[in-house]
């Protein structure tokens, strides 16, 4: 039989290093874009998380090149335009990004919030939802919502999708991007590229479970440090993330470059793909048979003979009330 | 360091000041994560911009670049005022007590002895008062008023915070704080990191800086202890390494002197260095100089050096000068005093303060050789690159010669890091092209030269052909041979000492520590501090075990540290007088009642006895130093100077300009500007997005980091018109830079002197060579003068202009 | 001359049957390039629009050519409807009669003819179809441009609002929504041609018999039998 990779329980334990078949079978996956009916799996992979502590994160960006670097991708060098962000926002060769917010508190001290922003790996995912493309995008059951390019047609449906606006369509490749949770890595016993290259180790990886208890403990410290509304972010109106950030001010997500307060798939899209799809769907087929039923069945509106003759007589009645006109036939 | 990067997450509170640990050192900020998370450790950082470190800090003040001694004595003065010193750290650990001469004063900010003509200090009276047995006079009670106590007490009575706050811009009631959250770490549980960098060296007081804040650690007694310390963060890969083999003009390996021109034979170069212990039973350990310096020679020369012609003392350069800093290398280059000049793993172009002198010094070369695994700015000074590089070229007749060499994951050897850890690495690729290593290079030039002595004789052969050089390979010598050279080994069977029938050590093996080297020419080793690196057991510098049984981040199996893999330098002074630690919770070492015991390797003879010798060894007194005697050339005690380029004059005595020990060319004085021309205060910096000059060859670095900026106040770039993104032209009295305008509220004016001083803080990343878009760096306009005792150039502190420039321009 | 109820080019081409020019060529060949534009659209739409009719993609090589080739088939079918508007706007203004129609509804299912008023060139069925087709077109060539992912940036400088994501959402259920429409009209439209016979040869070979006309659009007639008295009425300009 062969030996498969353990399931990754951090990103610092160095990875084994004897080759070892995938851990992430097409059989771990649980949700498939434009896919009704998924077999239910065989085995359930633990729940697994990133967790993003905006606390221990002084923005160095080693996150970004390390993802650079192992999906191989090519930002373009940029310009500066007055900020440190660069590139200036996801692109589809920049999976993560560092994001800076100066925020004065209300006791009038500067805070500088340097938040990693990327795909959150919902556990309800928007992009998933709005994607019309079979097997565009898959769930696995370990929580990692992965796109697969040989099946993405690059609609950008699931830019629409997204609560978190983080897919980006490739202009030339025409397929849309996005943070992997580096699925590859995972799959073969490792964590994430970012939470491997992290100095501060404010990016972790693990079971979800853990992520959380570590989570706590670090709330808990900030809390002695007097920010009261310290917190886990970890959205429960997308289900909860696989990817989620300890915040110094839980109470305002949206100081950390407009991190959406309640994020959920929007009611628009809910729609779109719900009831917008089954009801026209619906009234299309029935018109279209209504249609067809109704053509065999009724005898149509037929014009009589009579009809034409009187025609005839409507036209040349015209022609006598109007001697001067010419006959032209 | 004095600790090592481990050791950081032991601590209670780091204060980051004259550095920006976060952004320049983000893997060694690991550790202060670790002592956040684990401990409850409190992070300070006090810096003229609110930066990544103070991003995740739990206190920051803003302070005006330049001002940190004034900052740094108010702190001091604080705790003294409020009682927040240990006291009995302070009381047996250091020279409190002792009585200084009485000639020694102070007045209008100068020491007695100043010399204007000279520019320097007549030192005899910064000295001890020793009594009729040869040892200094200590006063217990710390009342004598010539005491170094009272004096310290005396010399730090003006800077009150309202001093503090007028000078250095920090508001009174954030310097209190800081005050208050330092002062907790004077209990024996409680310690204090400091962590700095270029932000306290680069300045024309940089060492008094750093003595600022050595002296409030020695009050806090958060000297040797885990979790304390000093702790310089080195700022690149090796430059420890690099001080460390002696890499400067007035250094030889192992931090021992270059001879001079007075000093003509080993016996008078060897009579100033007895280090006759100062108060009783002290080790006094620099008594073993001439162990050091013989056993160096005899790496040099082997069998050529003889007790007869002092090791080959004649051999040895003398130095007619002080030393010849790079500041003064450039100077005379540009005098045309220097013909070729090698510049092996350097980009002084883009490194020197004037960057228009450095341009001309290089001009007036005949040959320039550059060395590097880059294409350098330095190597290409004599190419036109617009605004970039404004120089013209037909006019330049300086050759260039680059010899492409191997980067540091292209070869193997020992990279020193901060907390003095030897880490051995191998090489990770194959060099690209021509590439070779720079031992292979400097061996082939060597060869040559020597086959030309050879053949063709000439000037002072000796040194060239005495050179011992038996390496299997004499073309290239490899990393470990040459390591084993740096270890040292015995030349002929060691005996011991008290027993001369014992063997110490056989002919030929490599010594396990430099105890073992000695002055007769039975040893040789060419760096003492590193003996033990590579022993009879091999390469302790590959070492990688990651265990740490104590969980003290000691790691005592991992890699090698200088000295004799002690991780925590003056660890003695961990314990209190009786040899138990001041606190159980977190031991190094601790008297057994035989002998020092515990995870880390003791700074002191194991078998010493507690309450007889001192915890610092290296000083003849055996303990630590508020009064710095004659050993820095701008004072015993650190005294508030402004920098060159200064918004306001000095307090202490507005007469006084910059550091008045501080050398200066007499060019470069009429190159310096006064805040009426220039009102804007700039500083330099780093960023995490590269690596000095290197990365921007990067391609992902330079996608991180693309363009060069300068950053300012939403104050000042209202005031001066100036959008966010928007360009700008950033001048001095000594160049102009264009950059994009990074507009924050993360710098804000200061009121000091009663007006507002703007900072204009500048990056150094960018030139005109590599993947990154073409721009500047901060030496375009930075001033040509150094610390009065290391000759590192002021980049931290300059004055400027800005104004919005057309998007055109660059 | 008169054209209240016909357009230009309508007229009687023989008395004895009478026959009747419905539509000239060129209309004709305008409204088979939207029906059949219309059609593929409908087929690529309903492709992205149920994963259930994903397969339909394959008719045009796959979901990678739907996401370029809808769009690029939306904006001929603009353009084309856009030269029909332009020929029959005028004729399908709502009257006075139509309203009578409307309310004879019953009357029209059953074919009861005779209880309807005279009508023109449309009756009111016919002109919904008309209305309803303009107004869904122009819903959908709007949001289609703003979730034609390669043309998003094309709206920044212009209406940034229309490339953010919420405007996108909405683009998105409106398309959705507008599609079904037009299916739904499109099928009304086709089996109204097929239940009404003899009306499929007016856009096939542009004709009708004089019966149908009688019968469906006696104003028409009337007013087309009467402009037989022009001397030259393919020459004359309309008055």
């Amino acid at each position: 039989m062969t030996e498969r990779a353990p399931q990754p329980t951090t990103a610092a334990a160095n990875p084994p290093v004897q080759p070892l078949a995938s851990n992430l079978l097409p059989s771990d996956v649980v949700r498939i874009s434009a896919t009704a009916n998924v077999p239910a799996p065989e085995r359930q992979l633990d729940k697994v998380a990133k967790l993003i502590d905006v606390s221990k994160c002084i923005g160095c960006k080693a996150c970004q090149s390390a993802c650079i670097e192992w999906n191989d991708t090519h930002p373009a060098i940029e310009e500066n335009v007055g900020v440190y962000e660069n590139p200036h926002d996801l692109t589809p060769e920049m999976f993560t990004l560092m994001r800076f917010s100066e925020y004065e508190n209300p006791q009038g001290d500067l805070e500088w919030l340097i938040r990693k922003d990327g795909c959150m790996h919902c556990e309800d995912p928007g992009c998933l939802k709005a994607c019309p493309a079979p097997g565009a995008i898959v769930q696995y059951s370990n929580g990692i919502v992965d796109f697969v390019s040989a099946n993405c047609i690059g609609c950008g449906y699931c830019v629409s999708g997204c609560p978190f606006d983080v897919p980006r369509i490739h202009q030339t490749a025409h397929v849309s991007k996005k943070c992997t949770l580096c699925s590859d890595r995972v799959a073969v016993g490792q964590g994430p590229a970012c939470a491997k290259a992290c100095p501060t180790q404010a990016i972790t990886f693990g079971t979800k479970e853990s992520q959380i208890a570590l989570a706590n403990e670090r709330i808990e410290d900030l809390k002695s440090r007097g920010y009261e509304n310290a917190g886990l972010y970890d959205p429960q109106g997308v289900g909860g993330t696989h990817v989620m950030y300890v915040l110094h001010h839980a109470d305002k997500p949206g100081l950390y470059a407009g991190l959406p307060d309640d994020p959920r798939i929007s009611p628009v899209v809910e729609s779109w793909k719900g009831a917008t799809k089954t009801v026209g769907l619906a009234a299309i087929g029935l018109a279209a048979a209504g249609a067809v039923l109704h053509g065999l069945f009724s005898k149509g509106n037929q014009v009589t003979a009579e009809e034409e003759h009187e025609a005839e007589e409507l036209v040349v009645k015209t022609a006598a009330v109007q001697p001067e006109t010419r006959e032209e036939l | 360091m004095t600790n090592s990067w481990t050791d950081i997450k032991n601590t209670d509170l780091v204060v980051i000041m004259g550095g920006n640990a976060a952004e320049a050192h983000p893997c060694g900020f690991k550790w202060v994560t670790e002592a956040k998370h684990h401990r409850g450790a409190k992070l300070i950082v006090v810096d003229p911009r609110f930066n990544r470190s103070a991003s995740v800090s739990d206190y920051y003040a803003p302070i005006r670049p330049g001002s940190d001694i004034a900052f740094l004595m108010g702190v001091i003065r604080w705790c003294i005022e409020n009682d927040k010193v240990q006291w009995d750290y302070v009381r047996n650990y250091t020279n409190v007590g002792y009585l200084v001469r009485e000639d020694f004063g102070f007045q209008d900010g100068m020491f007695t002895g100043y010399d204007a003509e000279k520019r320097s200090y007549d030192q005899t009276s910064w000295e001890y008062e020793l009594g009729e047995d040869g040892y200094v006079i200590n006063d217990e009670t710390l009342t004598h008023p010539r005491s170094v106590w009272q004096l310290l007490k005396k010399h730090v009575e003006i800077y009150t915070p309202e001093f503090v706050e007028n000078v250095c811009g920090t508001p009174k009631d954030r310097f209190l704080k800081i005050c208050e959250m330092i002062g907790e770490t004077s209990s024996p549980t409680k310690t204090m990191t400091s962590m700095y960098a270029l932000g306290w060296t680069q300045h024309s007081k940089g060492s008094q800086n750093i003595r600022g804040m050595a002296m409030l650690q020695l009050l806090l007694g958060n000297i040797g202890v885990p979790g304390g310390g000093m702790n310089a963060l080195r700022g690149h890969s090796n430059i420890q390494g690099l001080t460390d083999v002696g890499l400067m003009s007035n250094l030889i390996p192992g931090y021992l002197a270059m001879p001079r021109e007075t000093e003509p034979d080993f016996a008078t170069y060897m009579s100033t260095r007895g280090n006759k212990p100062l108060r009783p039973n002290q080790m006094s350990y620099w008594q073993n100089y001439g162990k050091f310096m013989v056993s160096f020679m005899k790496a040099l020369w082997g069998d050529k050096a003889t007790a007869e012609n002092g090791w080959g003392y004649d051999w040895l350069p003398k130095l007619d000068i002080v030393q010849y800093d790079a500041m003064r290398m450039f100077n005379m280059m540009k005098n045309g005093e220097v013909n070729i000049y090698f510049c092996q793993g350097f980009n002084p172009l883009l490194s020197f303060p004037n960057r228009g002198k450095m341009t001309e010094a290089f001009s007036k070369l005949k040959l320039l050789v550059v060395m590097d695994p880059l294409a350098t700015e330095t190597a290409a000074f004599w190419e036109n690159h617009g605004i970039y590089n404004d120089v013209d070229t037909a006019s330049i007749q300086t050759e260039v010669l680059e010899l492409p060499t191997t980067c540091f994951a292209e070869d193997e050897g020992a990279t020193v890091n901060s907390g003095r850890w030897l880490q051995w690495h191998w090489a990770g690729a194959t060099p690209p092209g021509e590439a070779r290593s720079d031992v292979w290079i400097m061996t082939q030039i060597y060869q040559r030269i020597r086959k030309l002595y050879e053949t063709e004789g000439g000037k002072a052969p000796e040194p060239v052909l005495n050179l011992a050089w038996d390496y299997a390979d004499p073309e290239e010598p490899t990393a470990a041979e040459l390591a084993m050279e740096l270890n040292g080994r015995a030349l002929t069977t060691l005996y011991d000492a008290t027993d001369p029938t014992k063997v110490v050590l056989e002919a030929g093996k490599q010594v396990s520590g430099f105890g073992q080297l000695r002055d007769d020419g039975s040893t040789m080793g060419a760096c003492w501090i590193y003996a033990g690196c590579f022993t009879e057991d091999g390469n302790m510098m590959a070492r990688r075990d990651n265990s740490d049984p104590s969980g003290m981040g000691v790691f005592q199996q991992w890699s090698f540290a200088w000295p004799a893999n002690r991780r925590v330098l003056y660890n003695r002074a961990s314990c209190d007088p009786d040899g138990k630690p001041w606190d159980p919770s977190r031991v190094l070492i601790e008297w057994n009642g035989e002998k020092w015991v515990g995870p880390d390797i003791p700074d002191i003879a194991v078998t010493a006895k507690p309450r007889e010798v001192g915890p610092f060894i290296m000083n003849p007194e055996g303990t630590s130093r508020f009064f710095s005697r004659k050993l820095m050339r701008d004072g015993p005690f650190p005294t508030h100077m402004e920098p060159f380029e200064s918004p306001m004059a000095n307090p202490l005595n507005p007469e006084m300009r910059g550091n008045p020990v501080a050398r200066v060319f007499p060019d470069d004085m009429a190159n310096m500007a006064t805040s009426a021309e220039f009102p804007l205060v700039a500083t330099s910096y780093r960023l995490t997005e590269h690596f000095h000059y290197w990365t921007k060859h990067n391609y992902v670095n330079a996608v991180n980091q693309p363009e060069f900026f300068v950053e300012i106040s939403e104050e000042l770039a209202a005031e001066k018109g100036i959008k966010k993104g928007g360009m700008v032209r950033v001048w001095s009295k000594r160049g102009q830079v264009w950059a994009k305008a990074v507009v924050t509220k993360r710098i804000r004016p200061m009121i000091c002197d009663g007006k507002p001083v703007h900072v204009v803080g500048i990056p150094i990343h960018w030139g005109f060579k590599g993947a990154a878009r073409k721009g500047f760096g901060p030496n375009t306009l930075g001033p040509f003068v150094g610390d009065a005792n290391i000759e590192t150039p002021e980049f931290k502190a300059f004055l400027v202009n800005i104004e919005p420039a057309s998007e055109g321009l660059a | 001359m008169s054209h209240q109820y016909s357009a230009p080019g309508d007229h009687i081409e023989s008395t004895k049957p009478v026959t009747v020019s419905r539509y000239r060529g060129i209309t004709r060949l305008n409204h088979w390039v939207t029906a059949l534009s219309l059609i593929l659209l409908a087929i690529s739409g309903l492709s992205l629009f149920h994963p259930s009719l994903f397969f339909l993609s394959g008719l045009f090589g796959g979901g990678q050519v739907v996401r370029w080739l809808h769009p690029a088939i939306g904006i001929v079918l603009f353009l084309s409807f856009f030269l029909l508007f332009l020929q029959m706007w005028k004729l399908n203004l709502p009257r006075r009669e139509d309203a009578t129609w409307v309310a004879h509804i019953g009357d029209v299912v059953q074919g009861n003819e005779d209880k309807l008023p005279e009508l023109g060139k449309y009756n009111a069925g016919q002109k919904f179809v008309f209305w309803a087709m303009t107004g869904l077109i122009l819903l959908l060539i709007l949001t289609g441009l703003m979730i034609w992912e390669k043309q998003v940036p094309l709206w920044e400088p212009y209406a940034p609002w229309a490339a953010t994501i919420p405007a996108r959402r909405i683009a998105l259920l409106v398309h959705a929504l507008s599609a079904v429409g037009i299916i739904l009209v499109f099928i009304l439209h086709v089996y109204a041609a097929i239940w009404t016979r003899g009306t499929l040869r007016a856009m096939t070979t542009g004709s009708v018999t004089g019966g149908w006309a009688f019968r469906h659009h006696r104003k028409w007639l009337r007013e087309l039998a009467k402009n037989r008295k022009a001397p030259d009425n393919h020459n004359t300009p309309a008055e």
